[in-house]
């Protein structure tokens, strides 16, 4: 039987109790997403700077409120993608959602995950891995991968506006 | 305290007290949500399984007889407790959303166009509030709100005005998030002067006061099986026999039906006009199993219970954890019933829950399926422990304990 300290590692309270780039940017030029999770009313905000030159993440800002382990996954990715390349940030992602055992390329049916295996080698995942706990409780996981899916979404609006 | 029940008795008839949960004994205080069932309730299923399982209504042959007597032995039992004029005033359903639909399919649609106004309240659970958003887009009906007071109960001054014109009144008699019992003779008095019928979700009510639906002098009465110690997949609807049969079948199928020709069928007697296909009725003698248990017990004593119950848990509450912790609902037990709900200022009603599941007490952590209220109450979740007949004083201080390791857990 996982106990408490498997999802809730020192890293996650920390980021809890001190989010990381709490606050907001100016839209435009920055992207903002949403995401709502309406079983829990978990809610993340994002908000990202992406310079155009280098398509990297210059900046990012969240809010929002929910459950401890939506809102520090939400400071940890901050954390994460800030400073990134927009396609480092998108392998994160994919890397983040593969620890908590989501597969999509395996959902299609064309794929065991083994090219998943070898596109994110040598992703390098950090305090993020402090999450993977989540994964030993089913009903948290859609908690931890919020805060993912709105980066994913400001990301996918961001491109679909400047095509 | 002086007990009114002897609650390690009635423990010690729930099997499923038997099992730990992480190594603890397990504390159940989410029967708001569903009940626990006493093994009389489990031992009439297996019973009815083995002795005499086949269809009801259908046969001719005696076990058939037999089980057609064993459901119409619980439609009876359930005529009884709610203290109905006549056994054809209960109509079986799958559970009370389904009863609470059978009212909008059924007499709504026949009743209501564009323009009449069905007035319900802020406290309702979504199966008293979607059914009837339904009707709006459907049908242009209006939907009208009777607002909630900052003591958490219905506000009440407009109340005529949001009566005028109304077809319907559809009110919870206990809210299954607040814990409110609302004065539903009070509503239905009203109701009935400004021209509406009343429409009863009673899904928290019957389970935990004695209801009589003469008293209420309700027109509609929606109740469910699993909230009260039966089994789940079986609830129903009381309505006045009048009004049954004045509505049109809602479900069609087997057993609603007189006769079914090529242009078209004459509808069965009520209630089975309204009893599409096969019933659960070996579900129906766990009910009526868990009626008889209720009955025994006494639904005076099981209220009187569960008043002294919640007064100890709202105290102990308030003398742990003071401001802390907000509890939604009023504080005096004579307006409500055992389902507490309550948040800690800077906790998640979710991170609560996950620490008390450690420990093997179980809450429900969520909306509870009352989105406009959350919306009123101005949180997304709550934390809500609900009492029932098995639950003691251990139960209430082992929630407690466990929520001061959540608030020591989580301390910002």
């Amino acid at each position: 039987m996982p106990g408490l300290e498997d999802l809730y590692r020192e890293i996650i309270l920390d980021h809890y109790r001190s989010p990381r780039n709490r606050g907001d940017l100016p839209v435009p030029p920055a992207t903002k997403a949403e995401g709502f999770n309406p079983l829990c009313g978990d809610e993340v905000v994002l908000y990202l700077d992406i310079d155009p030159d280098t398509e990297t993440v210059r900046d990012v800002k969240i809010d929002g409120q929910g459950c401890s382990i939506s809102q520090a996954s939400t400071s940890m990715m901050s954390a994460a993608v800030k400073g990134k390349p927009v396609d480092e940030a998108r392998k994160l992602i994919r890397a983040f959602k593969a620890l908590m055992s989501i597969h999509e390329s395996k959902l299609e049916g064309e794929s065991d995950g083994s090219d998943l295996t070898a596109e994110l080698e040598g992703v390098r995942l950090g305090d993020l891995e402090a999450l993977q706990g989540v994964v030993k409780f089913p009903v948290r996981i859609k908690c931890a991968t919020l805060a993912w899916n709105t980066l994913q979404q400001g990301l996918d609006e961001r491109e679909s506006v400047d095509a | 305290m002086t007990e009114v029940l002897d609650v390690s008795r009635v423990k010690a008839d729930f099997p499923i007290f038997e099992r730990k949960v992480n190594g603890k004994p397990l504390v159940y205080l989410d029967s708001a949500s569903s009940s626990q069932k006493p093994r009389s309730v489990l031992d009439a299923m297996e019973h009815h399984h083995r002795h005499h399982y086949a269809n009801v209504h259908r046969g001719i042959y005696t076990i058939a007889e037999e089980s057609t007597a064993a459901y119409e032995g619980a439609r009876a039992k359930v005529a009884k407790l709610l203290n109905a004029r006549a056994t054809s005033e209960i109509v079986f359903t799958k559970n009370i959303t389904e009863a609470m639909n059978l009212v909008a399919y059924s007499w709504a649609r026949k009743n209501l166009g564009p323009g009449d106004a069905v007035v319900i309240t802020e406290m309702e659970h979504h199966a008293n509030v979607v059914p009837w958003h339904i009707l709006v887009e459907e049908r242009g009906v209006e939907l009208r709100w009777i607002p909630i007071t900052d003591d958490f109960q219905l506000d009440l001054t407009d109340l005529d005005r949001l009566l005028d014109g109304a077809k319907l009144l559809s009110v919870t008699a206990m809210s299954n998030v607040l814990g409110t019992l609302n004065d539903i003779r009070l509503l239905s008095d009203a109701a009935h002067a400004a021209g509406a019928l009343v429409n009863v979700d009673a899904a928290q009510a019957v389970p935990h006061l004695p209801v009589d639906v003469q008293a209420w002098d309700a027109d509609f009465v929606g109740f469910t099986g699993h909230k009260m110690l039966g089994p789940t997949g079986l609830g129903g609807l009381w309505a006045r026999a009048e009004l049954l049969d004045a509505m049109p079948p809602f479900l069609g199928g087997g057993e609603m039906i007189t006769d079914v020709r090529f242009d078209g069928f004459e509808p069965n007697e009520v209630p089975w006009k309204f009893e599409a296909g096969t019933m659960p009725f070996v579900e129906a003698s766990g009910l009526a199993a868990a009626i008889d248990y209720l009955s025994a017990l006494g639904m005076d004593a099981v209220r009187a219970h569960e008043k002294q119950l919640t007064e100890y848990t709202l105290r102990a509450l308030e003398e742990r954890f003071e401001n802390r912790l907000h509890v939604h609902g009023p504080r005096d037990v004579d307006q409500r019933g055992g389902a507490i709900s309550f948040l800690f200022d800077r906790i998640h009603a979710h991170d609560v829950a996950q620490v008390l599941d450690e420990d093997g007490v179980c809450v429900r952590a969520s909306h509870h399926c009352a989105k406009p209220l959350m919306r009123v109450l101005g949180v997304p979740a709550t934390t809500r422990a609900s009492l029932y007949v098995y639950n003691d004083e251990s139960d209430a201080d082992a929630l407690v304990e466990s929520l001061a390791k959540a608030e020591k857990f989580f301390a910002i």
